[in-house]
């Protein structure tokens, strides 16, 4: 089974916003109609957006870390926004695992979008329909397109590869790997949905070094075999003296 | 929650209209054994059946306003197998049928036997097998109504029995208190049948709804920043939430009220469903003034609007965890 899902790297993310952009681009300008933008350059601006980049400060001053996070829908494996459907507007793939919204379907009752304890899914004031990450769904399969550029929007334009794509079901793929090796992890895992998008913590490169790696005890290129070991505070001449 | 107007008004217009068909029925099985004696029951019952469906017809009414496409509801009854919701649109057009074949039944007096008891021929008998059909399907409502919140387990203030119990209770309490107030102009000696049942139901519904707020007060969300964002740290603070206006975010998980006004809410509708109702039964059938009966349903239906707009309200949404600074 395939599950196409979105690995975030929280380490590298810069929170440009450009993920945010070229997804409402996208989307904006698809087959699916318009997403709504009431007062863009006024007061209260707001509208429909699929993906949302938010920044936390972690830790007290001045030991503190902004940590940038984008939030988009999780296609969960158990997506709690499907059953509870009514029209059967909302479904889950078979064959890829993307949770989609059937526009002409939905009614607009909302019930989905508190069925979604992650706050994905957003109701769209002019169609009057709601609306989600559709993971560029008419993107990703349009044979049009070189295969590189089938991929979603956000994935394409973020500028530090914080955003990976693939199939969280196979396990060599390069998300996978990611997760496994990365620590990838979960959001509110306490509640069983089994998001399918994973994101990568804050990971701190540390190198260890031991003293005697600073202090040249020995001369490496010496064959044959070690020498005593010098005590540290005296002069070590080995490297006039060796040859 | 943001509480909605049009669900509201769906959820305690409901209630009380299947309350009156409650009673309604109620009074019919009391008086097929003759426990009491009406007057003209037909006309009694077909008035009655008529108030529940205009108010039943209220409700929907008032849930149409929820809809983005309102053209499109037919649709919601495709998915009965798994959304509760779903359901609720199949049990309330049922129940309503009911409810007028039973009401019709009624007005033109016709009531055919279709089993005779020992050759002690019970009255009324097809309405009655209606009443119960009527009965089932007003008992499938209100748990397809409450499960609607119950189902949703994140929503840990909904996630409880507690909320299809208070459904049923707060429903048939208002609608017996309206029965007490309809059968004071349409059958005096049954009101005070309807008003000790509308009390003792009040008086049930006082204590589980209070049961629902003391586990509400002392809940533990299980869902932390923390693991809303999956970084273990203590000192968290959001800084932005990714807009700059409000979003559908911002305004459909939030009350938007001072938590003084949601507090005082709590009490106002604690006093305007419970406590108010059951002394104005008390005194109206005491001084027979039907003016008090009257008052008391319309004091407990507006108190119920206070209590089903709190209901909604203090229901606190993981999602808000994403957005700490609305």
């Amino acid at each position: 089974m395939t599950q196409l899902a979105l690995v975030i790297d929280l380490n590298v993310c810069v929170g440009c916003h450009a993920c945010v952009t070229s997804c409402k681009q996208w989307n904006t300008s698809g087959p699916a109609g318009y997403m709504c933008d009431d007062n863009p350059y006024d007061r209260d601006p707001t509208g429909t957006f699929f993906n949302r980049v938010q920044s936390f400060e972690i830790g007290e001053f001045p030991n503190t870390e902004t940590v940038h996070f984008p939030k988009s829908c999780l296609h969960c494996e158990d997506p709690p926004c499907v059953p509870v459907c009514p029209t059967g507007a909302s479904y889950k793939r078979e064959q890829d695992g993307i949770v989609l919204v059937d526009y002409d379907k939905c009614i607009g009752c909302k019930y989905c979008s508190w069925a979604c304890p992650y706050g994905a899914r957003e109701f769209d004031e002019h169609q009057k329909v709601m609306k989600k990450c559709t993971l560029c769904v008419d993107r990703i399969y349009d044979e049009k397109l070189p295969e590189s550029e089938r991929k979603p929007a956000c994935v394409l334009a973020c500028p530090t590869n914080a955003r990976l794509f693939g199939d969280v079901h196979d396990s060599g793929s390069d998300v996978s790997i990611m997760i496994r090796e990365e620590g990838g992890y979960q959001l509110m895992p306490e509640w069983g949905t089994k998001p399918s998008n994973h994101y990568l913590p804050r990971r701190k490169t540390r190198i260890r070094i031991h003293e005697d790696e600073l202090i040249r005890a020995d001369n490496p290129l010496k064959k044959e075999g070690l020498k005593p070991a010098k005590v540290i505070d005296d002069q070590t001449l080995d490297d006039v003296t060796s040859w | 929650m943001h509480p909605a107007f049009s669900v509201i008004f769906l959820t305690t217009l409901i209630g009380a209209g299947q309350g009156l068909f409650l009673a309604l029925f109620t009074a019919q099985s009391y008086a097929a054994v003759e426990f009491v004696t009406i007057k003209n029951p037909h006309q009694f019952y077909a008035y009655g059946s008529a108030i529940a469906l205009a108010l039943l017809l209220a409700g929907l009414v008032a849930s149409f306003f929820h809809l983005g496409h309102p053209e499109r509801a037919w649709r919601s009854a495709a998915q009965w197998r798994t959304s509760w919701l779903s359901r609720e649109v199949l049990v309330l057009p049922a129940f309503m049928f009911i409810v007028f074949v039973y009401g019709t039944m009624h007005y033109f007096n016709r009531d055919p036997m279709i089993i005779d008891v020992q050759n002690q021929p019970l009255q009324g008998q097809l309405s009655l097998y209606v009443g119960i059909t009527g009965t089932l399907l007003c008992f499938t409502l209100f748990v397809c109504t409450g499960m609607i919140y119950a189902c949703l387990k994140f929503l840990q203030e909904w996630h409880s029995p507690l909320t299809v119990i208070n459904y049923v209770l707060l429903g048939t309490a208002s609608g017996f208190t309206l029965a007490t107030a309809y059968s004071a102009f349409m059958a005096p000696n049954l009101v005070n049948l309807f008003g000790t049942w509308a009390a003792i139901i009040t008086l049930a519904a006082l204590i589980s709804r209070s049961a629902s707020l003391f586990r509400n007060s002392r809940i533990k969300h299980k869902s932390s920043l923390q693991s809303a964002i999956g970084i273990r740290h203590t000192n968290i603070q959001q800084k932005a939430m990714g807009l700059m206006g409000g979003s559908f975010n911002t305004r459909e998980y939030f009350h938007h009220a001072k938590s003084g006004f949601l507090k005082s809410i709590k009490w106002i509708f604690l006093i305007l469903v419970f406590i108010f109702p059951v002394i104005l039964l008390s005194a109206g059938i005491n001084q027979k003034s039907n003016d008090l009966l009257i008052t008391a349903f319309l004091v407990q239906y507006i108190g119920l609007l206070a209590e089903r707009w709190f209901f909604f309200a203090q229901a606190n949404h993981p999602q808000n965890l994403y957005y700490q600074t609305v």
